[in-house]
């Protein structure tokens, strides 16, 4: 289990618990377990506490965790005959963008998701979650595909941001990533998303441009990393805290801003902590995502993805 | 005696004589350093007459000399809610906006006009770098809205002029959704089967470059003109890597196939005139028939009352980094 910064206090009380518990193996006639419950239930307290109300910046750390189920869990989890389909016809295919044919339930989607890596190695294959031009194209690629043939989109958001490379820059990022959120507005099949970690700015939007869109209870979705926010409006970095508070990029912030539609609840201490349940969780909402858009025929899907962005910002949050 | 001729004396010549000092009548090319004559420097529509240069200039001296005769009409902007998420850096939103509207005689970073160029009707709209880095928040996606619905209702092509560091940062998400929101505004135009033309000038940058500024049917720049989405202090702190000379500039990107053309200011009108003429169906223009273009160091045309509440603004050419990209803008 990895623990973030603010769980240190729970890592410790946790650590004691299993460290009493591991002497107990070794010597049996040790009685240790009222002691080890007791620890537990302190643990189990506190770690209701600490999630009862994490903050804007906290919330964020719980997005990035690396425990966090991936787009790769959810996609191997919750779809069957998953068939990955690699490449923009151009020039690379892009490991950060994971896309492809499979089946929810019975009904064939294209899914397509950001995948930032689980270890050292595939996380440079992955580039850390961070598209190139190329992951935009094949994105746009697949959701024509989808169209042509009447497929629903699923989408999983999970990216830090654009890939701020040289390459990348060459390439055309900004283009690719303008013709995706073009494409995400063309589509006359529903389009659905869920941001499962980080929503990070252009390279989010670029997918989730979409008839639904949801969030994990504790994913973030900004204009900017805080840490980005702080350097540039504070002059420094280290103000991610007040920067992470007045972007106001949490799921609960962008629920009442009318920027999402749903919020889908974490088990308590975040998805790292019960990853079958989180993913089980997603898999119920979009269920009842696809439900909703099923059946509208493509006009109505356009114009009412459309609407929905045409008419944001008409709620604002000020007290 | 002494201290009123030796303190306020001076104190009040200095105050009423600021007025006339030359910062106003010259201005230093940011490139070559050559003083240039305000007006010789507005005649060039601040483009350096020594080096070539293209130094920024505001929507509304733009249009004066785009315009025929420098006539155009403002078309109204819808104004977004305040403040939406209550943003406070080391500034409250509200008092940084305030700063810029009165900074610059602007309500926002964005102008949208309709007028005739070369005795062809067009809607133009001109991102205003000086504000608050032309940053992209609600108004500026109201703008760019309003402008394609106008242009679809009077069955006129569109001509965007992008400027700005990026999205707006303190309407957070709500200026990311700008993205999405001018995405559809110019589909509007697309499926009219109206032309969309975007001048990038410099800078060009962030949210922007990635949404409507990348969407035109023809995408011309600005020479030197910065135009990304990662802007080159962000890239070479992240990859470490010595970026190539002129990496990021319009001739750069003309290289590699992201543009049609990078054209100067000097020859823009003509161009866009010619550009939009063909795509309309329309016959060629007859240059020499035409009125000149107003040059707005001879003070601005009136615009029709109705839509003008502002002061003019003032007539100083505004460099590059009169606001940096910073105050309000992400890179």
């Amino acid at each position: 289990m990895n623990y973030l910064e603010f769980e240190k206090p729970l890592a410790e009380i946790e650590g004691k618990a299993e460290e009493l518990r591991a002497m107990a193996r070794a010597n049996p006639e040790m009685d240790i377990e009222q002691e080890a419950t007791a620890l537990d239930r302190k643990a189990a307290t506190m770690l209701q506490e600490l999630y009862k109300s994490l903050t804007p910046w906290r919330k964020c750390q719980v997005a990035r965790h690396p425990d966090r189920p991936h787009c790769k869990d959810y996609i191997e989890a919750l779809f069957t005959e998953y068939t990955p389909l690699a490449g923009d016809r151009n020039f690379a295919e892009d490991n950060a963008v994971m896309g492809g044919l499979a089946r929810l339930d019975d009904q064939p989607v294209v899914v397509i998701g950001h995948e930032k890596g689980f270890d050292t190695k595939t996380r440079l294959e992955r580039n850390f979650g961070m598209a190139r031009p190329e992951g935009y194209r094949k994105a746009v690629r697949l959701m024509d595909m989808a169209d042509r043939f009447g497929l629903p989109v699923i989408t999983l958001v999970d990216t830090p941001g654009a890939y701020p490379g040289k390459g990348a820059e060459e390439r055309g990022q900004a283009e690719a990533i303008a013709r995706a959120t073009e494409k995400c507005l063309q589509i006359g099949v529903p389009l659905l998303s869920v941001i499962i970690g980080e929503g990070g700015s252009g390279g989010a939007v670029a997918f989730a441009t979409a008839n639904r869109v949801a969030m994990l209870e504790h994913s973030v979705y900004s204009v900017i990393s805080p840490e980005g926010c702080a350097s540039i409006l504070w002059k420094d970095a280290e103000k991610m805290r007040e920067a992470a508070e007045a972007l106001r990029l949490t799921a609960q912030d962008l629920l009442k801003l009318g920027v999402i539609d749903r919020i889908i609840a974490e088990p308590m201490g975040g998805a790292q902590r019960g990853r079958d349940q989180t993913i089980e969780a997603v898999g119920r909402n979009l269920r009842v995502m696809l439900k909703e858009t099923t059946g509208k025929d493509r006009a109505a899907l356009i114009t009412e993805r459309r609407r929905k962005f045409l008419d944001m910002g008409s709620r604002g949050l000020a007290a | 005696m002494n201290w009123i001729n030796n303190y306020v004396r001076p104190k009040i010549n200095s105050l009423f004589s600021r007025r006339e000092m030359p910062e106003n009548l010259w201005t230093k090319c940011d490139a070559c350093g050559t003083m240039l004559f305000h007006r010789e420097l507005s005649d060039n529509l601040n483009v350096c007459t020594s080096c070539g240069h293209h130094m920024g200039i505001r929507p509304r001296d733009r249009f004066l000399t785009l315009f025929d005769g420098g006539i155009f009409t403002e078309v109204p902007v819808p104004t977004p809610l305040t403040d939406p998420l209550g943003f406070r850096d080391q500034k409250k939103y509200p008092d940084r906006m305030r700063a810029a509207q009165k900074g610059t005689g602007e309500k926002e970073a964005m102008l949208v006009a309709e007028g005739e160029i070369g005795r062809t009707p067009v809607v133009c709209a001109a991102q205003d770098f000086s504000f608050m880095g032309g940053s992209m928040g609600m108004y500026v996606g109201n703008a760019i809205i309003a402008a394609a619905q106008r242009a679809v209702e009077r069955r006129r092509p569109l001509i965007l002029f992008s400027a700005a560091g990026g999205a707006r940062m303190q309407e957070g998400i709500l200026s990311l959704m700008q993205m999405p929101r001018s995405t559809v505004a110019i589909q509007m135009l697309k499926e009219a089967g109206l032309p969309y033309i975007v001048v990038l000038t410099h800078p060009t940058t962030g949210g922007v470059t990635a949404s409507y500024a990348m969407l035109g049917d023809v995408q011309i720049a600005e020479p030197g003109a910065l135009i990304c989405f990662a802007g080159p202090r962000v890239i070479e702190q992240t990859i470490r890597e010595k970026l190539p000379e002129g990496f990021q500039r319009a001739e750069y990107l003309l290289e590699h196939g992201m543009l049609d053309r990078v054209t100067p200011r000097t020859k823009l009108r003509e161009e866009l005139l010619t550009i939009v003429r063909m795509l309309m169906g329309l016959p060629p223009a007859v240059i020499a028939d035409l009125p000149p273009p107003a040059s707005f160091s001879q003070g601005p045309a009136e615009p029709e009352a109705e839509d003008t509440e502002n002061a003019a603004p003032p007539r100083r050419p505004a460099p590059p980094d009169a606001e940096p990209p910073e105050a309000g803008a992400k890179g």
